[in-house]
């Protein structure tokens, strides 16, 4: 039969891929469709889980009277997105993306931060996306999602008690050791947790699209 | 994206072009394979090897094959949806439309997959219909008269009461296919695809989807490539059948007319285990004697099947009476203030289960059997009416359980009753095949003593059994969630009867099954029966009520 | 696991003339559900930056007031507001207990019961914190309520011209919301078909609970991998594409921002009147 004239440009040969054994190829640095509706929907699932922490931390909130800066133990819950995302996708600007969209989505479900959830999402998420590029996007072993939660809690910690102020009663000192225990929090719910879901992920197979999908066999340093 | 070389490959679509216009699309699409093969990441063998091929332009093709044949890796590659950036998946040989390769083109194959559920992408059916046509730069003006022409053309046009901002999350599964056909439809694409698009489709629904998707390639021209292990529905529609053999190629290449007389091709295809027309295969006879301990759930471990078998058929498992059965849970009294409970799915049902008996529970999609199902196997809340276990359910160990099952723990639930999901990802637990289906009799255990029901040596030889019955072995030790959609059903009824539950609650068991999986599938059922258990399912499978002998309650 | 749900993702408009191609904004809607999320956005961008800024009641108190005397003409339905604002007016009411209690003491002393002190100084402080928290929120809730989520999704790629492939993707993970709040059910059941119990002691019931939560991020990469593939079967993510529906910017919409900084500068301008201008980084 003739052939009719294709749908799209062809000026590529057939013959150009007539052969093709696939050996190994380096891992792509773009983000395919998969990456960005993954981060999404991780960020989604994170958005219904913030939206839940907001009620508990409001019905909580009273525990912290006896030295508020401690409420800064449990803000790791904010920062988890962040570095899980980081740690599933493996691209550049997946832990920014992802905890963007938590922060969007739980706007949209109401949150007692209104707008101002964006910012936050935006400082928290650069936190673990700076230490993943630093180191280039390749390692992310244990110490590595530790030191994104860090630095995220650190962000994050910064912008609630010194950026947005949300504490002005505290003295300079609280807001300190509210920003310690922002970090402390953040290496061990964002870092630590996020490691461990990732491993957890990986090892049920659900992660066989992603760039991720071995994390279950990679040395834990 | 799927095949390599294509992010090098200058002016293709997936680097961005720069103006958006729309292609100009043939009619029809022809399709080629040479010594095309595809082996999937983590696998030993290829899933497709050898592929040879060529559908001209505008030819219907029903492409068939034992499950796990690889029919579905076939239809992605041709869609170029095969999941890419994977270092370990290997192609070998070429694959083209239109003499392109297959994954170096968008919006050329349009792609319906089995699951309706994964095809909406958007919340309103307007805007789900029109997608595609954006993505393929169709203008404005022009797509939403498409999207009209779509969903008139599978029923979902105004005349059924469906408006272009319906949600999407309030259609049913038979409808949320119709949309994703009208979705592909107003792409006009010139080669379409369908995964099994009928399965869990009532009967009706089936002849809805089919004669739509006839219609669209009759007026388009396109090609139509679509996989089903039913082959009764489509037979006569299409112009020829391709048979996919495992990790192979085409094994067979056949007129659909040859199917349907009787000669030796058809015997070779019905001994393949392709579900010919008119041949339904004979249930196979157990022999494993591990096997046959699942079934009859050995008399040292527990007293109450012998006296089951014994009192044969008296034994009342299961009574319900009054039944109404719905997803949403009842509301505490201030919610409802605010808005009204929804209609139950089901009301007024009686039910009583004997021991021995088996139970098909049919009817159109959205019907309530699948809740029926959960409420009886005490996973939901009935909504009301009165639920009770019999004392030949709960046995000598569980006589001082509540009636309703709904209260039982779930480690005596499990041991009593099993349940098959309609969705079998919803029950996977652990890492690997093998391990599945060893977590039922590993847990197993006598609620009082805490001992164990099952002993290692014979978890694993009941585990070897099975995997081996429902030709899983060579799978043991992959990941679930990476195995076919008919593999995938098989496991998860593994995983349940492993744990020898005396009641059995199946929803959907032989969907994407081939005649001889099928085979193997009744045939323990049938055995689980004679031994004195029960079976419930859930089905739109005709040939299964008949070999199972069983007791139809058609819900409406 | 029950969630809210954002109102434009359940809303169905029967009855409503219905243009396809115009914003699904019904022509019937209240003024703030037809004007353009983008401009709401823009407006409310303002106002929050003043209450950011300073830490005192009379800012907060205004853009309360508004919020309020705008709620007739958002078209929200009270109880729908109330539905997703009580939780909100929860947490300003804690904040506002925790600041009175911690809060420098000044002024009179209220309340003196053992370590616990309320004075005049630090009740104010605490009023403060509570209503700033509420003004920050409540009109955050108010244009969420009054927007779509494909509405949004079209503006901000078309108008504010964010790349098409991340919103459209994060529009259809939105949509999973509902089926996964469902799924968590479903989840629990299906567990529990296998065996694994909700019951026994705290930490029991906490281990499974995270089992559960696991459990429903494996469905929900799961989901998000078929999702991708339909979308790239319906050709997403090639490059270029048109869009159905125009996301239009109207005299309303200038009207909406224009309000919003009116808003902001009336804030501060009273604010800083009366002296009670407080601005938190000083
Ligand atoms: N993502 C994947 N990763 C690894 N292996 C896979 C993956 N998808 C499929 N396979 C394997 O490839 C083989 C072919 O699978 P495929 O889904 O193409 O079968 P199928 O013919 O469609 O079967 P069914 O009729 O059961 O749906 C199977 O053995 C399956 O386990
Ligand atoms: N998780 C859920 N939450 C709320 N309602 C649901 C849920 N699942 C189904 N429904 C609704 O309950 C009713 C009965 O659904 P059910 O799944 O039991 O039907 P079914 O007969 O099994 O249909 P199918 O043949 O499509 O599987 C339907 O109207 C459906 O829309
Ligand atoms: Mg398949
Ligand atoms: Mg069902």
């Amino acid at each position: 039969m003739s052939a009719p004239s294709a749908p799209r440009d062809r000026t590529a040969s057939p013959t150009s891929t007539t052969t093709t054994s696939t050996t190994a190829r380096p891992a792509q640095r773009s983000w395919r469709v998969v990456d960005i509706v993954v981060a999404a929907v991780v960020a989604v699932a994170c958005g219904v889980i913030f939206w839940a922490w907001n009620l508990a931390y409001a019905g909580i909130g009273g525990l912290f009277v006896a030295f508020p800066p401690s409420s800064g133990l449990v803000a790791g819950m904010w920062l988890f997105p962040a570095v899980l995302g980081g740690l599933l996708i493996r691209k550049p600007g997946a832990a920014l993306f992802t905890e963007m969209v938590a922060a969007a989505v739980s706007a949209l479900l109401g949150s007692q931060f209104g707008l101002t959830v964006l910012a936050s999402g935006f400082v928290q998420g650069l936190g673990a996306e700076i230490i993943l590029l630093l180191f280039l996007y390749r390692r992310f072993t244990l110490p590595v999602a530790l030191l994104a939660g860090l630095l995220t809690g650190i962000l994050g910690g910064i912008n609630d008690a010194l950026i947005f102020n949300w504490f002005p009663e505290y003295t300079f000192e609280w807001k300190l050791i509210y920003v310690a225990f922002m970090a402390v929090s953040g290496v061990i719910i964002a870092g630590l947790l996020s490691w461990l879901a990732t491993r957890g992920l990986a090892a049920t197979g659900a992660l066989s699209a992603l760039a991720s999908r071995r994390a279950h066999q990679e040395p834990v340093v | 994206m799927a095949i390599i070389g294509a992010e090098q490959t200058p002016g293709f679509p997936t680097t961005a072009p720069h103006h958006c216009a729309p292609a100009a699309v043939p009619r029809g699409a022809r399709v080629q394979a040479q010594g095309w093969g595809w082996k999937h990441a983590g696998r030993d063998r290829p899933a497709v090897a050898g592929l040879e091929m060529d559908i001209p332009a505008g030819q219907r093709v029903l492409l068939v094959g034992p499950s796990g044949a690889g029919k579905s890796t076939v239809l992605h590659a041709l869609a170029g949806v095969l999941d890419g950036g994977d270092e370990e998946s290997e192609q070998t040989g070429t694959l083209l439309i239109e003499d392109i390769p297959a994954g170096q083109q968008r919006g050329v194959a349009g792609l319906v997959q089995q699951d309706p559920e994964s095809q909406v992408i958007l919340s309103r059916v307007g805007d789900d219909v029109a997608f595609g046509a954006e993505n393929l730069c169709v203008p404005r003006a022009e797509i939403w008269d498409r999207v009209r022409g779509a969903l008139q053309e599978v029923g979902l046009g105004p005349e059924e009461g469906i408006t272009l901002d319906r949600d999407t999350s309030r259609l049913s599964g038979g409808q949320k296919q119709r949309m994703a056909l009208a979705g592909i439809l107003a792409m006009r694409p010139p080669l379409v695809l369908l995964d099994e698009p009928t399965a869990n489709l009532d009967p009706e629904g089936v002849l809805e989807v089919r004669d739509a998707v006839m219609r669209l390639v009759e007026r388009t021209g396109a090609t139509l490539v679509v996989v089903e292990h039913r082959l009764d529905v489509w037979a006569e529609h299409v112009d020829r059948m391709l048979v996919l053999e495992p990790a192979g190629g085409i094994s067979h290449d056949a007129a659909p007319a040859e199917l349907l007389a009787p000669g030796p091709v058809r015997d070779e295809l019905a001994a393949a285990g392709i579900w010919v027309p008119g041949y339904v295969p004979e249930p196979v006879e157990l022999e494993s004697r591990a096997l046959r301990r699942v079934v009859e759930h050995s008399d040292e471990h527990d007293p109450r099947s012998s006296s089951v078998s014994d009192a044969s058929n008296s034994a009342v498992l299961l009574t319900g009476t009054g039944l109404s059965v719905s997803r949403e849970p009842r509301t505490p009294g201030w919610r409802r203030r605010f808005s009204a409970p929804p209609a139950p799915a089901q009301t007024d049902l009686d039910v009583e289960l004997d021991g021995g008996s088996a139970v098909v529970v049919t009817g159109p999609n959205g019907a309530g059997k699948s809740t029926l199902l959960l409420s009886l196997a005490g996973l939901i809340p009935v909504h009301a009416g009165m639920l009770a276990a019999g004392a030949a359910l709960k046995g000598p160990r569980g006589a001082d359980l509540p009636d309703d099952p709904f209260r039982w723990k779930a480690a005596d639930l499990v041991s009593r009753v099993g349940t098959v999901f309609q969705e079998p990802e919803h029950q996977f637990v652990t890492t690997t095949v093998r391990k599945e289906v060893l977590y039922g009799p590993q847990h197993a255990r006598d609620p009082r003593s805490g001992e164990r029901l099952f002993t290692d040596e014979e978890a694993e030889q009941m585990a070897d059994d099975l995997l081996e019955l429902l030709g899983l072995t060579h799978l043991g030790e992959m990941n679930p969630f990476t195995l076919s959609g008919g593999e995938k059903r098989r496991l998860s009824v593994a995983t349940v009867l492993a744990a020898g539950p005396d009641l059995v609650f199946l929803d959907e068991p032989t969907f994407g099954q081939d005649a001889n999986t099928w085979a193997v599938l009744t045939g323990l059922l049938r055995r689980l029966v004679a031994e004195g258990r029960s079976v419930v399912a859930v089905t739109h499978d005709r040939d299964f009520i008949d070999v199972l002998d069983a007791r139809v309650v058609a819900l409406r | 696991m029950t969630a809210v749900f954002p109102a434009g993702a359940m809303r169905s408009d029967q009855g409503v003339p219905f243009d396809p191609a115009a914003p699904s904004r019904p022509q019937r809607a209240s003024l703030l559900e037809r004007a353009n999320p983008l401009a709401k956005l823009l407006a409310l961008l303002p106002v929050t930056g003043v209450l950011v800024a300073s830490m005192d009641w009379v800012s907060s108190g205004i853009v309360l007031l508004a919020a309020v005397a705008l709620l007739p003409v958002s078209g929200i339905r009270p109880l729908e507001f109330l539905r997703r604002a009580w939780i909100l007016v929860l947490a300003a009411l804690v904040s506002a207990w925790g600041t009175a209690l911690v809060g420098e003491d000044s002024g009179a002393t209220l309340v003196a019961a053992g370590p616990v002190t309320l004075s005049e100084g630090s009740v104010m402080a605490g009023l403060a914190t509570g209503l700033r928290i509420l003004a920050v929120a409540l009109p955050g809730v108010m244009v969420f309520i009054t927007t779509d989520p494909t509405d949004l999704a079209d503006a901000l790629s078309q108008k504010a011209k964010l790349p098409a492939r991340f919103v459209l993707g994060s529009l259809a993970a939105f949509r999973l919301l509902a089926v996964l709040t469902e799924e968590w059910r479903t989840v629990g059941y299906a567990r529990r078909a296998r065996g694994v119990g909700t019951d026994g002691n705290l930490v029991h019931r906490t281990g499974s609970w995270l089992g559960q939560a696991f459990a429903l991020l494996v469905q929900a990469i799961r989901r998000a991998t078929r999702l991708a593939v339909t979308m790239e079967a319906r050709g997403f993510g090639a490059g270029e594409r048109t869009w159905a529906r125009e996301s239009r910017f109207t005299a309303l919409d200038a009207w909406v921002i224009l309000g919003g900084i009116a808003l902001a500068v009336l804030a501060a301008g009273l604010s800083v009147a009366t002296g009670s201008w407080n601005l938190v980084w000083a």
